[in-house]
């Protein structure tokens, strides 16, 4: 029976459609109206999958630029392969994954944090590696121990520029996620490709990803002030 | 206990799947749906020169327009806000709705998928050459102009080999990302590597993975090729493991070129 009525759903769906923008293939406020309710699981979903792999991904570049700020030498070949796992094409990093972790949110964001990486751990290091060397002078001078400049004055330095990573690596995200639902994790990017000649949806469902992105990168810059009140007193 | 059974099951068929995904690019097949053979070396060689041929034109297009435009907005030092912001701005926009606009406002077909994906490119290769030139000495250029050189000199002899990597660094973005776009052409009726991918239908799952090894393969090959390019086209002076070069080492570089006749 529920076949049945999802058929007969969707034909009220077309008929709906029957009104002459949408026949026409226009962009039709009033369909969007009508049919924003739609775009809001996507949405959702779209916002969870940004926000795990963001936060997964920057808690796995933040502890391998401390490691690597302490062992130099890992600097260049770990650069090295966030540089390549960048490389592999999103849609193919999806769905090489699917024999591994099956068709699961889980296998999205695997994908996502490994694309994140490539920002979130370069501007780190060069974050902590640009403090200069007199302020770290004179942080030991005052009688501070190598862990305690690391956490009082090396990272607050460091703070700039591992957020402007940070948002290279949202914008990124909510970008490639547009593709997760290859890997059957849904997002804003199912919406585009269930109608992709419909302009209405494809405005709708695109500019939605895009109003994201911009959210999340006015986001953290708000943050970003907050976060570094030096700056602020130093630009007034 | 009794959901054990079925995971290994499962397990064991997606390690098949490896296998046959393999086996799908080396031999041909009869599709999912019957009646036609598909994969094997022949056609997945025939979708591979496909997309790049699509990705090679885009990415070349895209340096036509956005490199003069850099140079330039570079070398007067105008723009700034729009060199720099519009990579931004094209980060933003996902590939697939781009393509999704194109389809659904332009069309279909080869042209409509090569005019997305330059737009799609331009944006890397712009600020990369922008930030490039900017970043040059400005001694290095007073250098150049001490020397005699007129600005279009300026532009080709100093600026453009000093933001060699830079630009480099651009032209690499904008490949994967064209590489990695150009998967989703068969949307708009162009058959590339992605053919397989959306077709799955027909091809199975063994052509969707084996779509998916090969164009992963196709990105790293690609990003490994511009690197050694790089490599090549970079000023012996500037190239990596090297100290930055000093003012000793920019002199006789200049000189090199000037010494020729103009």
């Amino acid at each position: 029976m529920s076949a049945v009525e999802l058929v007969v759903a969707q034909l009220e769906i077309r008929s709906r459609r029957g009104g002459t923008c949408v026949s026409e293939n226009g962009f039709c406020p009033g369909w969007i109206v009508d049919n924003l309710w739609r775009y809001v699981d996507p949405l959702v979903q779209h916002v969870i999958l940004t926000v795990v792999s963001v936060a997964a991904g920057f808690a796995i570049a933040f502890g391998l630029a401390l490691l690597a700020h302490r062992r130099q030498w890992l600097t260049p070949p770990i650069s090295a392969f966030t540089s390549v796992l960048y490389t592999i094409p999103s849609v193919a990093a999806f769905l090489l994954l699917l024999p591994v972790t099956g068709r699961t949110t889980l296998t999205a964001i695997i994908a996502l944090v490994a694309y994140t990486q490539v920002f979130l751990f370069r501007n780190a290091i060069n974050g902590l590696g640009n403090v200069p060397e007199d302020t770290k002078d004179a942080a030991r001078g005052m009688g501070l121990t190598d862990r305690e400049v690391l956490w009082r004055v090396e990272l607050p330095l460091a703070v700039p520029e591992v957020l402007a990573g940070l948002r290279v690596a949202t914008v990124t995200t909510v970008n490639l996620a547009t593709l997760a639902f290859f890997a059957g994790a849904g997002g804003l990017g199912a919406q585009i490709y269930q109608d992709i000649t419909f302009r209405s949806n494809v405005v709708v469902a695109g500019g939605l990803a895009v109003l994201l992105a911009a959210a999340c990168d006015l986001l953290i810059l708000g943050g970003q002030r907050l976060a570094t009140p030096w700056r602020r007193a130093a630009v007034a | 206990m009794s959901v054990s059974a079925p995971t290994a099951l499962v397990a064991q068929a997606d390690r098949l799947s490896f296998v046959e995904a393999i086996e799908f690019l080396l031999v041909p097949r009869e599709s999912v749906t019957g009646g036609v053979q598909v994969g094997g070396v022949g056609e997945m060689l025939q979708l591979t020169a496909n997309h790049m041929l699509l990705s090679a034109l885009a990415v070349a297009i895209a340096c036509a327009i956005a490199l003069p435009l850099g140079l330039w907005l570079g070398h007067v030092g105008r723009g700034e806000f729009f060199a720099v912001s519009v990579s931004n701005v094209g980060r933003a926009v996902p590939t697939l709705a781009l393509i999704a606009f194109f389809i659904a406002f332009v069309g279909i077909g080869f042209a409509n998928v090569l005019a997305a994906l330059t737009v799609l490119a331009i944006p890397p290769l712009l600020t990369n050459t922008y930030v490039g030139v900017r970043g040059v000495d400005p001694d290095a250029v007073d250098a150049a102009l001490g020397m005699g050189m007129g600005e279009a000199q300026i532009v080709r002899r100093v600026e453009l080999p000093l933001a060699i990597r830079s630009i480099f660094g651009g032209v690499q973005l904008a490949a994967i990302s064209v590489v990695a776009t150009a998967i989703l052409g068969p949307l708009a009726s162009v058959a590339t590597l992605g053919t397989p991918i959306v077709s799955v239908n027909v091809y199975g799952q063994a052509g969707l993975l084996g779509a998916a090894i090969l164009v992963a393969v196709l990105a790293v090959l690609v990003y490994l090729a511009l690197t050694a390019l790089q490599r090549a086209v970079t000023p012996r002076g500037l190239r990596a493991g090297r100290e930055p070069p000093g003012l000793e080492r920019r002199i006789p570089f200049l000189d090199r070129r000037s010494a020729q006749p103009t």
